[in-house]
């Protein structure tokens, strides 16, 4: 029995085993894989597939934005143009007519070597977006039914219970009462009111903070408390803001659980939708969710966390006490940078509270995707070696800022670079901006 | 108990201040509001981890380490969930229900109020309670519960069969059903939402999917012969046994009874159907076009669309008017029979009618000052927070229930003032 | 030889001309309709100021990011598609057909310029084919479709050039350079030289989703 540290990469390779795909794959005829195929290019798609394929001329000049590719020692499999030859263009050119394991590799591929981070799109001269691409392979795997484990898991809880991590009603509410409750120890008179209809605010969050990190919503307690704000949470299903069917082409359930988000704020008539630092969870609200339903932009104005902390210390709402001694860096989560355009934002809010901020190169819009995105984190441990693979990049990118803390605004960054700062061994700490804006801002005595 | 025809009707102003309040409790919850207009009562807390409820001005006896969800039933009776020595359950007017519960939340009322309902938890078991008597059986999850209108029974989504993470193809295989007062159908399937009661109580109709891809209506838990790519929240007819649902097929939405399509046009989306109250016009939600909401009658749209979002429909008591709150440009009105009122506010609410159907009203929100509207003109008076109005049963009085300074206000003001 | 010539200067020209010409307003209309079918939600996205700053941003040479990082790239495929295009546009022995033909002039390329640039687009396309044998990333990704068209913008180039140099057997290759033009126009409609129509549209579009609704830069 080897130790897994002296493993080496064909090892690891050879020992993905996802139930979900292994299952998935053997009940899948060649008839059945056609008819899905082809259905889902005649009925589901149309011209942004067809201009996509035709017009790209296979240039390879999309190979250097992606990750995956860099870190692979530019393996050109891994390059954007190199995932759609070996998913979409076989399956246009043989009309549906591909095998099983040929959707084998395809889903690995679609699933766990691509964040859809879309950055490939900006360095395509024709725009082509790879990330669209992928998420169509995603949706054929969908509705063949081979998709990977972990990530099917998440969207059966999504389905049941219209959040993401099988957080049942009763723990749900509890667990703001137990926050509430905590909160008071520091301010006594802190409340955080559910269910307040006609507040300004629906603050939501997404799963994995009830279950694992109820601190952060006591943190956003206390900042809402502190800057005075007319808000509310909801003690019914539809505070998750989260959503795992949209990457795993599930668009069905991913309405569904937009719709119920929407209508809790709609019932509860608040002015706007304020979201923790989540970044899919704001791509679902603000771009994918609402479209799938019908809405070109979301009904009530959804405000990322951002964009909200910026507003408060603008308007002098919340003020900083003491700066942040720690050197930061700070990374930009693709969701709200390529997808909302919020990096200078976050860089204002960061000045605000650290003296010393450290630039990561490349930033802003054109950031290094953390490789936990897309729902590629949530594919669970079998591809974790190669998620740490397929990112040496990003650990070069932290480890030449020298930084002691890494600011990742976005739940899933969060966690993709906890893994990589530890795969990588580097010297780092991982934080939240609520962490530091908690730490930092003044509070009543 | 107290029904409309009971209620003060005579014009005028009452004020319970509740400044006083404040200053006899550490603080004072988010206040709540009788049907009648004639209490306002507040979670207060005591100091020392101790909290009661204080409905006009005075405070239940008993105190609690902790209390929530404080809701006026339809017939003004006052019910919070409690919690005493860990243990949770229903305050009715101050008086404490027998069971005591691990957690206990959602509570629900029939339409006349008589009946109370809520959801429980013990020793991580799920089921309801009805009027303090509990389903016999527990299960290992429970979501979407409803109680029947007139409130007899209660029904829930119910999780049958144990699920260990990641156990997607028993999942596939179907681990949810729907119970009514806690006996399940006779069979599960991969999902079960949104059930709806006939009006006689007798009978449920729920959406479920099948497996992956496929969904369907079933009614008692029998499923429709039809399969669609999605389907949304079934209704039954107000008097004849029969089930509508939005359904999607190839790609587009439109209504289906009893699994055959009944309309012919093809929406975007398609959602919350309503039958008008003698069951002859059916009503919905859709979105012709990307981006563009409003309200189809009997598969007739409406020539106005607005681009945001279209909200509480509902039909006039005898059925011919149909009204409904709509967002645009981020500004929100009414609209009724497809005429739009012409005042855009910051906020507006769910429309009220009048019994008679003359008039709809609506509270209102601008610029953070609340008020309500009459027939698309807005009251002059504004207040801090209101809540909907009501109308006396000749349509003639409006209630209006408010706060404002600290205080609140119930007023009653001839229809005619706001509406002119 | 000289009945060839007729055929391919006179009725194959035509056939050409109204293949290209026809193929090209079929693709682009066949894309819009599809959209119009399938997509329609595009056009409530589509953003007049967005789309042309990222077509401006992806036309200028170095105004991208990644035309940046190519620096090569950039400077070959900037010489190359302006050669390319204008080159069988003014110069001078095109213009005087168009004269004979139809009595219609346009100011002309100088000899030599043109000349030089022809020169341009046959070293670019040796440096295109360079690319898809050398570089991993380019090769993985190639079809022998590539070459096709690489052959065939490069051959009127080729053949251009020889003809124009009146080497021997050079009224032959005049023939071949016509067809070799006439193939090319074709192909542009139904091959991946498409992209020559297809383009705008996409950059368009990636530029109104970035500009319009990510407010991000998509360059
Ligand atoms: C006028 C609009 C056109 C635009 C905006 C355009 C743009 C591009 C771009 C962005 C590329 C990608 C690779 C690179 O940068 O070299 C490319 C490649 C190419 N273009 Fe164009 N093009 C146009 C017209 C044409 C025409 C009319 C032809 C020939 C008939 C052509 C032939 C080619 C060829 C052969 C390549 C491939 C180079 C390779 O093999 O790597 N283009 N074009
Ligand atoms: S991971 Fe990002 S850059 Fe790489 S292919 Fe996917 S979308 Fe493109
Ligand atoms: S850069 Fe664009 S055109 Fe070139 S290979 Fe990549 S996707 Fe195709």
């Amino acid at each position: 029995m080897g130790d897994p540290a002296v493993q080496n990469d064909a090892a690891v390779e050879a020992k993905v085993v996802d139930e979900g795909i292994d299952r998935g794959v053997e009940a899948l005829t060649p008839e059945r894989i056609e008819s899905v195929i082809n259905q889902v290019f005649e009925k589901e798609t149309g011209a942004r597939l067809q201009a996509y394929v035709e017009t790209c001329v296979h240039c390879g000049l999309c190979s250097e934005a992606c990750h995956f590719y860099l870190s692979n020692d530019k393996d050109p499999k891994f390059s954007p143009v190199g995932k759609v030859k070996q998913t979409i263009w076989e399956m246009v050119k043989r009309k549906g007519r591909v095998d099983a394991d040929f959707i084998r590799n395809a889903v690995e591929v679609a699933h766990t070597q691509c964040n859809l981070c879309k950055r490939c799109a900006m360095y395509c001269p024709f725009g082509i977006d790879i990330a669209y691409l992928m998420l169509v392979v995603r949706r054929i795997c969908h509705k063949l039914g081979v998709t990977p484990l972990y990530i099917q898991d998440t969207v059966n809880s999504h389905s049941v219970t219209m959040n993401q991590m099988w957080v049942k009603e009763d723990e749900w509410i509890d667990t703001l009462q137990w926050q509430e409750e905590e909160g008071r120890d520091e301010i006594p008179d802190l409340r955080i009111p559910v269910e307040k209809e006609g507040a300004d605010i629906m603050y939501s969050v997404i799963a994995p903070e009830p279950k694992f990190q109820a601190g952060l919503i006591y943190q956003a307690a206390v900042l809402m408390n502190v800057a005075g704000m007319n808000w509310t949470m909801p003690a019914t299903p539809g505070w998750d803001n989260s959503d795992m069917a949209m990457y795993t082409g599930d668009n069905e359930i991913m309405a569904r659980v937009k719709r119920s988000h929407f209508e809790t704020a709609r019932r509860l008539r608040v002015n706007k939708i304020v979201m923790g630092e989540c970044g899919h969870a704001f791509r679902s609200i603000y771009d994918m969710g609402n479209r799938q339903l019908g809405w070109k932009m979301p009904p009530i104005p959804v405000q990322h966390a951002i964009d909200f902390y910026d507003e408060l210390l603008r308007e002098g709402k919340i003020r900083i006490a003491r700066k942040f001694e720690k050197s930061v860096t700070l990374h930009d989560p693709c969701n709200i940078v390529r997808g909302r355009g919020l990096h200078e934002k976050s860089r204002s809010v960061v000045r605000a509270m650290c003296d010393n901020f450290i630039e990561m190169h490349p930033n802003r819009e054109h950031n290094y995707c953390c490789a936990a995105g897309g729902g590629v984190i949530n594919c669970g441990p079998p591809y974790k070696q190669k998620r740490m693979a397929g990112n040496r990049v990003k650990a070069e990118q932290l480890a030449a800022t020298k930084a002691e803390v890494l600011i990742a605004p976005c739940h899933n960054c969060h966690s993709g670079l906890e893994d990589i700062i530890h795969h990588y061994k580097l010297d780092m700490e991982v934080k939240f901006i609520l962490d530091i804006l908690y730490e930092c801002m003044e509070k009543p005595e | 108990m107290s029904t409309m025809t009971d209620w003060d009707f005579d014009p005028g102003e009452k004020v319970i201040s509740m400044k006083e309040w404040k200053e006899r409790y550490e603080w004072v919850e988010d206040p709540q509001v009788s049907p009648d207009g004639e209490n306002v009562a507040a979670v207060v807390n005591l100091g020392n981890g101790e909290f009661t409820v204080c409905n006009n001005g005075e405070a239940w006896e008993s105190p609690c380490e902790k209390i929530w969800c404080l809701r006026f039933s339809p017939d003004g009776r006052l019910t919070a969930i409690v919690c005493q020595e860990m243990e949770w359950t229903m305050s009715v007017d101050g008086t404490f229900w027998d069971s005591r519960f691990d957690f206990l939340w959602n509570t629900r009322f029939s339409d006349d109020g008589a009946h109370i309902a809520a959801a429980w938890q013990n020793d991580l078991t799920y089921g309801m309670t009805l009027d303090d008597v509990s389903w016999e059986t527990g299960y290992s999850n429970m979501s979407g519960m409803c109680l029947s209108p007139e409130g007899g029974k209660t029904a829930a989504v119910v999780q049958t069969i144990g699920l260990n993470e990641g156990e997607i193809f028993k999942f596939a295989e179907g681990a949810y059903t729907a119970a009514l007062n806690g006996k399940t159908w006779p069979r599960n399937f991969m999902n079960v939402w949104d059930i709806a009661f006939s009006s006689n109580s007798e009978h449920i109709a729920a959406e479920v999917r099948l497996d992956r891809t496929t969904y369907t209506i079933a009614v008692d838990g029998e499923t429709w012969k039809q399969r669609y790519d999605c389907v949304w929240t079934p209704k039954f007819h107000p008097s004849e046994h029969k089930v509508v649902a939005p359904v999607r097929v190839a790609g587009a939405w439109t209504l289906a009874e009893n699994g055959v399509l009944i309309w012919k046009n093809r929406y975007l989306q398609l959602w919350q159907t309503l039958y008008s109250p003698c069951g002859k016009h059916i009503a919905a939600i859709v979105s012709p076009a990307y981006g563009k909401w409003t309200m189809a009658k009997d598969d007739q749209p409406w020539n106005n669309r607005f681009g945001e979002m279209v909200s509480d429909p509902v039909f006039s008591p005898n059925g011919d008017r149909l009204a409904v709150s709509v967002k645009d440009n981020g500004k929100w009105t009414l609209a009724v029979n497809d005429q739009v009122w012409g005042q855009w506010f910051n906020r507006v609410w769910g429309p009220v009618f009048s019994p008679d159907g003359r008039y709809v009203a609506s509270r209102v929100e601008s610029d953070g000052k609340f008020t309500c509207a009459v027939n698309g003109k807005a009251w002059e008076k504004t207040y801090d927070f209101c809540l909907d109005p009501v109308f006396s049963p000749d349509g003639d009085r409006l209630l209006v229930r408010a706060f404002k300074d600290g205080a609140y206000y119930r007023i009653v003001i001839p229809t005619t003032q706001i509406a002119g | 030889m000289h009945t060839i010539y007729q055929f391919v200067s006179g009725p194959l020209a035509w056939i050409a001309f109204i293949l290209f010409a026809g193929g090209c307003i079929y693709r682009v209309a066949a894309l819009l309709h599809t959209v119009y079918q399938k997509e329609r939600f595009i056009f409530s996205y589509m953003s007049w100021r967005h789309s042309l700053n990222s077509i401006f941003h992806w036309i200028i040479p170095f105004a991208s990011v990644n035309s940046r990082k190519h620096p090569v790239m950039t400077v070959v495929t900037f010489v190359f598609h302006i050669s390319l295009i204008l080159v069988p546009i003014f110069l001078l022995s095109h213009i005087v057909l168009w004269d004979e033909a139809w009595n219609i002039t346009w100011p002309a390329l100088p000899d030599g310029l043109a000349d030089v640039m022809t020169v341009l687009v046959i070293l670019s396309c040796v440096f295109f084919l360079a690319r898809r044998i050398v570089l991993p990333e380019v090769k993985y990704v190639t079809s022998a479709s590539d070459y096709v068209i690489l052959a065939i913008v490069a051959a009127p180039f080729i053949t251009g050039f020889y003809a124009y140099h009146q080497w021997p057997g050079y009224s032959f290759v005049m023939i071949l350079h016509i067809l070799a033009g006439e193939i090319m126009l074709i192909a542009i409609p139904f091959s991946r030289l498409r992209h020559m129509l297809f383009s705008v549209f996409t950059r368009a579009y990636m530029g109104s989703e970035f500009g319009g609704v990510r407010h991000a830069r998509d360059w």
